[in-house]
Parts: structure tokens; sequence; C-alpha cells
């Protein structure tokens, strides 16, 4: 398989915050991925860190209410960046809202890990957001780094 | 989603995808048999599922906190790498045994 290299592909994804979607978008950015040469674990670390992004920005940033999410995905050499965000009611206290354990919503039982998920499985995290307007989370990972590994090992 | 009973005892077959969208409905379920069935043990099958995030951890969380308040107990059978990943980095191991065959 040819190397993407630093060549830039990108897509964007809009689509309604209701629950169902929240398989539909993670599906999505890992077929977009599939260019990086990904390992099966990478992959799914990037699934994780979607899902919990769009699962916030559907129950925290619209409060359930039937708006639009966007995911912006783009490959810049070995690395997958993404963007995930919302038009909803943004996050007051961001240091807070990223402290494991923390949530908003304990009687939706949240377990408030969804950003310490989103920073263990991606590289970079960050999170920026307007009380009012809304809410875009940045994440990057590089991909393909455990594979090069595996494979220029010497048995 | 499937489920047995047996005595004080609830199995949970987990779906393929343990997500938001499906963490509501094995909640409801669940605790509609923890409350009716009197259950005390709560065993999170994970045979089936191949992908889990906080939310599952969330649904873990609850019914844990529901059962240990009569002296019950949870714990998770057939989770591959992936979902015992999962669960060591969420801390949730720490109430939870995760055994490796056949309860």
């Amino acid at each position: 398989m040819e190397h993407v290299g630093d060549v830039t592909n990108e897509m964007e994804l809009t689509f309604d915050s209701h629950s169902s979607n929240e398989a539909f978008a993670r599906v999505t950015v890992a077929a977009f991925m599939t260019q990086l040469n990904p390992t099966v674990e990478e992959v799914a670390d990037v699934k994780t860190a979607v899902s919990e992004a769009v699962t916030n920005a559907i129950i925290h940033g619209y409060e359930n209410r039937r708006r639009k999410v966007h995911i912006r995905a783009w490959t810049e050499g070995k690395s997958l960046y993404l963007e995930v965000s919302d038009e909803g009611v943004g996050i007051p206290d961001i240091r807070k809202a990223m402290e494991p354990l923390f949530t908003t919503r304990p009687e939706l039982e949240r377990s408030g890990m969804g950003f310490s998920f989103m920073e263990a499985f991606m590289d970079e995290l960050e999170v920026e957001s307007e009380p009012g307007r809304g809410t875009t989370v940045r994440m990057r990972k590089e991909v393909g780094r455990g594979r090069d590994l595996w494979t220029t090992q010497s048995l | 989603m499937k489920y047995q009973v047996q005595e004080n005892c609830l199995t949970i077959f987990l779906p393929e995808d343990v997500d938001h969208h499906n963490a509501e409905e094995i909640r409801r379920e669940a605790d509609r048999l923890i409350d009716r069935e009197h259950i005390r043990y709560v065993i999170f099958d994970f045979a089936d599922t191949g992908f889990m995030d906080s939310s599952g951890i969330g649904v873990i969380m609850g019914r844990y906190r529901k059962v240990y308040m009569m002296g019950g107990e949870v714990c998770a059978v057939h989770a591959s790498e992936r979902m015992k990943k999962i669960l060591t980095m969420s801390g949730v191991m720490k109430i939870m045994q995760i055994y490796e065959e056949d309860k």
C-alpha cells in the first residue's frame, strides 16, 4: 500500500445530534483514517475518542435537543487531526470539565471520563468553548507508530 | 439485548457496541430486572462486544452502586484485550473482577 506522505486529505461531516449517529460518526472517521495504514489498536483509540466527543456534544452541548454536530478530519503526514464541534451551550469552566470523574450530569450516570479517555487515546487534545456559542474539541493522533516499531524491529 | 436471571444473579449479554446510544436501554432493562428479581450479582458478558466508551463505564458503575447497597457485586466475563484496556484505564477494576473463563 502506498503511503499518503505529506499530502493532506480532508473530510467534513455534519449530522443531527441524535444518539444513533454516534456509531455512524466513529465508523466514518475510522474509515477515513485507513489511508494512514493504522493498526487495529489505533483505529479503536480514535473510535473511542470520536464517540466521547460526539456524545459530549449531544448530551452536554445540545442537552438532547436536535441540532447539528460537525466533524472535520484531515491527515498531515502520519497524523490524523480531528475537530468535533457544536453550537450548543458551551462549557463555562473547561479546566473543571476536563478533571477526571467530573460530571455535570450525575443523574444520567455519566462517568465523568469522557475527556480523560480522549486524552488517553489521542496524542493531543485541545478544547475551545464559549458559553452560549458552542464547543470545539481538537485532537491529533500520530498513526502507524506502532506498526513501524513492529516492522522495523529485528527478531 | 439478552439477559439471563439465575436466582439472584443477572447476566447481561452486552451488545456489539456499548455507547451512549444503547447504554440507556441496558440501564433501564437491567434496573427493572434487578428490582423485580432481587438481583445481587450482575455479570457483564462482553463476548459480543467490540466497542465500549465511557458511557459503558457509567452503566457498570451505576449497577455496582445499586447492588452494592444490598451486599452484591458486579463482574465481567469474556472481555477482549481492548475491553480489558478500557476497563483498566477507567479504574472500574477496583470495584469489579474480570473472570477469564466461564462463570
